[in-house]
């Protein structure tokens, strides 16, 4: 498969009168193939929407360069730069961006009125269009007199009509409620799979971008993060801002003394992990609720200290050291709140102390 | 009984619940009627009476006279032409810097979008004044510096003319528009014209097909609110106007006045002009409707995103220098002509440092006439700011939250006086308080007064039911269940609640009637001039020195208020 989308060295640096020069994006080095559906994945003011919109070529580039389906479309160095609507992109908005002074007819007919098409062919690629997104017969109806869900319809009409080969959704689910969600994650998938479009998603949502994507990118204060599959990255998660961002995580300070470790606040009782070569000192271990394997006889001896009966699980918070870790458990699995219990670490991720500076950076961001 | 109150309470009529036969919510909604009926349906229903009919009977003579006479159709034509031409020329200049600053990467932007609202503070008039004095074909000094510079025989210019009313209108109107649009743009949600461009449209095509029709509304509201002032407008008719007998229908209807001295026969005249008048407008008000109703869009932006701005390129610097020009022809030069004229010696000498003195201040300080009328201007205004705030709030506190039978009515009465033109609601108030119906205030300051509250009611009647359509009725309901009484809960929840909107409401109305000029020549007596009357009466019997110095003052006046204002309303809490 071929590389449809290449970001090289692609770096934008915002300035605003409050905060001086940020860098919203830095350095973001990226390959995304043909027809894989492919996730910006990141908390608000990462760079992930940034980013969309330099492909999108709504935003300069402070360095490096784009190119799409092979064709060079911005580069700092060569000062070149296409404009979004010679890029042949198709896009998807979160606030849906349906014209409101145009029926559904004349919104997804409006690409192809500007390519000057046959009206016989306008007519008869919108009613297409129009089929493969359930709107057929509301050619006349307009977006005012439609639900949320109907008017993101018309948004997807609209962009696949022109059949593009790189698609673009900028959050296009978060504002419709969760039922439909879903059911518009299933009806994005099928199109792609019907028209073969690469897609790029942008998303806030972990659950989400699990879901719908082949290869995701996460990102965080303008850096990625990690690039790789859903499995990939929930399962060797590279920093505990990933390990955290993807699925429930329970995180422990701890203490490296030779091969032992101790949780933080309790230097008599060694954790039973095994410690990986090169460790000494502050560390911080990362696990899942569902990774720890709470029982009465091995591991790590402690106290349950509150008990929460979950829909799924249980739910036990158990001391160790001056922390509390949360377990999750199948509800057979039984303890009383103050009962003794023992804990074995399944499976768990090193990761060095995080420092109080990107804590700081993060909520800075946050404020753009 | 006790089940047939349960069910009042399902309507939320909580005030209704008290049980007292009369409280004070019925108190306020009769004197709400009570004060509309005196203050707009007498004087409309006065002159519609006084046209039409004389000593009892119908009697349609002196509306055929008034109406046909060869005067007066050029007055209606000249009125017609001004309107229509400084609508289309105003709206055209407002939408072009509403767009230059709403979406293209011009520099300085917040900056010149507050320099473009100033000439919306200033009166018109004190435009005509200046731009009379520079381009007037009779000495205006930049005629006659031309003339002796260039060799000409004639002035190239000439102010007194429907295109100088023209031109100085439109620099004062075109921020109706400008304002109307430029907030379109910003609530604007830009992904909507970002698809535009991902569907392949140009930059040219999304402005044609998609900008332009989503603020189609703003800008037919904008373009109405111009044509309407327009039409109604007498200052920059009156002061460039009347030297060559060129008349519009407020200043010929001015001008019968003016000439019968106040004789009830000259008021008739005026009154079945100003007929003619409310027809001009009603036909623009229709068209408003008419317009408006072809409905306006969702276009509120859903994720906070910056507009994407459109690269001027190599059009940056003209058009920011062309911005800039125009500033300054419309904000500075009237200003500083206005201060420098002031300063001069006699009306005509050159304006070098030689000829300027401070008699002309010392010549307002020392006049009885000058500062009676800026006291009178002081009192009126805080008086009739002071009064129609409360009335105003007390006005929208019952269309808003006790909703009587005829709310609408109310409604429609309170913003009535504000599409009737300044000078009909002035001949009406003379017809109803000049003893036709016992009452005679004509001639003192109280006829003013009441003329200030018709036209300017309606300011801080809708800046108050703004504010009160946010105070939840829950907010109430809570001081209720508290044990507070339903006077008690008005008077320590709902009043401080909506403070601000009252404190933004006296400005609303204490500004435009410091410069008030247009009912105020119509209604002034011997002791009763305003600031605007005795800058006006000072220019026309040729002492333009002293009427530019009251009206600097009267600027300063102005900037100061609106700097008070801009800081109460910045630190104001949210409801």
């Amino acid at each position: 498969m071929e590389n449809q989308i290449v970001l090289r060295h692609v770096t934008k640096r915002f300035t605003t009168k409050k905060l001086g020069t940020i860098t919203a994006v830095n350095n973001f080095n990226l390959e995304v193939r043909e027809g894989e559906c492919f996730s910006f994945l990141g908390p608000s003011g990462c760079g992930k929407t940034t980013t969309l919109r330099m492909i999108a070529g709504f935003e300069d580039l402070s360095e490096g360069e784009i190119e799409l389906c092979g064709r060079l479309v911005s580069s700092k160095d060569q000062h070149l730069y296409v404009p979004p609507e010679e890029r042949g992109l198709g896009m998807v908005f979160q606030a849906f961006a349906v014209w409101p002074h145009m029926n559904i007819f004349d919104n997804v007919a409006f690409p192809l009125q500007i390519r000057k098409l046959s009206q016989t062919e306008i007519r008869e690629r919108v009613k297409e269009a129009l089929h493969h997104t359930s709107l057929d017969g509301m050619e006349e109806v307009y977006p005012s007199d439609l639900s949320g869900g109907q008017q993101q319809r018309i948004a997807l009409a609209r962009a696949i009509v022109t059949n593009p080969k790189v698609m673009l959704l900028d959050e296009p689910l978060s504002n419709l409620d969760p039922k439909l969600r879903e059911s518009m994650r299933f009806e994005i998938k099928a199109l792609q799979r019907k028209f073969g479009f690469t897609i790029i998603f942008v998303t806030h949502d972990q659950s989400e971008a699990m879901a719908i994507s082949d290869r995701m990118m996460v990102c965080d204060m303008g850096n990625i993060v990690q690039v790789g599959t859903p499995e990939e990255l929930y399962n060797k998660p590279r920093t505990r801002f990933v390990h955290n961002f993807l699925g429930q995580s329970t995180f422990l300070h701890v203490v490296v003394k030779g091969d032992k470790v101790y949780a933080r606040g309790d230097m008599d009782q060694p954790l039973p992990i095994p410690v990986p070569p090169n460790i000494q000192g502050e560390m911080v271990i990362a696990t899942r609720p569902n990774e720890l394997d709470l029982n009465r006889t091995t591991g790590f001896k402690s106290r349950i200290e509150n008990r929460i009966f979950l829909t799924d699980t249980t739910q036990y918070l158990v001391r160790v050291g001056d922390q509390l870790l949360t377990i999750q458990t199948p509800h057979r699995i039984t303890f009383a709140e103050g009962e003794a219990c023992c804990i074995r670490f399944v499976k768990v991720m090193w990761y060095p102390e995080e420092d109080e500076k990107a804590a700081e950076e993060r909520a800075k961001r946050q404020t753009i | 009984m006790k089940f047939g109150m349960m069910q009042r309470q399902g309507s939320s009529d909580l005030a209704a619940l008290d049980g007292k036969t009369f409280n004070l919510d019925k108190a306020m909604t009769i004197i709400s009627f009570i004060l509309l009926l005196i203050i707009v349906v007498i004087p409309i229903f006065m002159i519609v009476y006084n046209a039409f009919f004389y000593k009892g009977r119908l009697d349609l003579e002196m509306f055929r006279t008034v109406v046909f006479s060869k005067d007066n159709i050029s007055a209606i034509t000249n009125t017609v032409i001004i309107g229509v031409s400084v609508t289309v020329v105003g709206t055209i200049i407002g939408l072009f810097y509403a767009w230059l600053l709403g979406r293209s990467d011009i520099p300085c932007k917040s900056l010149m979008r507050a320099l473009f609202m100033i000439p919306y503070m200033f009166p018109p008039f004190f435009g005509a004044m200046a731009w009379d004095m520079l381009l007037s074909g009779r000495g205006g000094y930049v005629n006659t510096w031309l003339m002796t510079h260039l060799g000409l025989t004639a002035p190239p210019f000439n102010i007194n003319s429907l295109g100088g009313i023209i031109f100085v209108e439109v620099s004062y109107y075109f921020p109706f528009v400008f304002m109307q649009v430029v907030s379109a743009l910003e609530r604007m949600d830009p992904t909507l014209e970002e698809s535009a461009r991902i569907a392949g449209a140009s930059q040219s095509t999304v402005i044609r097909r998609i900008t332009l029709p989503l603020v189609t509304p703003a800008i037919s509201a904008g373009a109405l609110l111009i044509l309407i002032s327009s039409l109604a407008h007498f200052g920059v008719p009156a002061i460039l106007g009347f030297s060559k007998q060129i008349y519009t229908l407020p200043t010929v209807i001015y001008a019968y006045i003016d000439r019968a001295g106040g004789s009830f026969e000259g008021i008739r005249q005026g009154a079945a002009l100003s007929i003619l008048l409310v027809f001009v407008v009603t036909m623009a008000l229709i068209l408003q409707k008419i317009v408006l109703s072809s409905g306006s869009y969702d276009i509120i932006k859903g994720k906070s995103m910056r507009p994407t701005l459109i690269k001027l390129r190599g059009a940056k610097y003209p058009l920011l220098l062309l911005a800039i020009v125009t500033l300054i022809l419309i904000v500075l030069v009237p200003l500083i002509m206005i201060f420098l004229e002031g300063l001069v010696k006699a009306y005509g000498l050159p304006l070098v440092p030689e000829n300027f003195t401070l008699d002309n201040f010392k010549a307002i300080a020392s006049s009885k006439q000058t500062l009676d009328a800026i006291r009178n201007s002081l009192f009126l205004s805080i008086s009739a700011g002071v009064l129609c705030m409360f009335l105003g709030v007390m006005i929208a506190y019952v269309v808003i939250k006790i909703k009587p039978k005829g709310k609408e009515i109310l409604e429609m009465l309170s913003v009535l006086p504000y599409s009737i033109p300044g000078t009909v609601l002035a001949i009406g108030v003379i017809l109803s308080w000049s003893g036709q119906l016992g009452i005679n205030l004509y001639n003192t300051v109280w006829i003013i007064l009441v003329a200030y509250m018709a036209r300017y009611l309606s300011f801080s009647m809708k800046s108050a039911s703004a504010s009160l359509q946010q105070v939840h009725p829950s907010l109430e309901e809570a001081a209720r269940a508290c044990g507070a009484s339903h006077t008690e809960s008005l008077k320590d929840i709902t009043l401080p609640l909506i403070r601000p909107a009252m404190i933004a409401g006296f400005f609303l109305i204490f500004l435009p009637s410091m410069r008030e000029l247009t009912t105020s020549i119509l209604l002034y007596g011997p002791y009763t001039r305003t600031l605007g009357v005795q800058i006006f009466a000072l220019r026309d019997s040729g002492q333009i020195p002293q009427a530019s110095a009251l009206a600097g003052i009267a600027i300063c006046i102005i900037i100061i208020c609106n700097a008070i204002v801009t800081h109460i309303t910045k630190d104001k809490r949210g409801v």
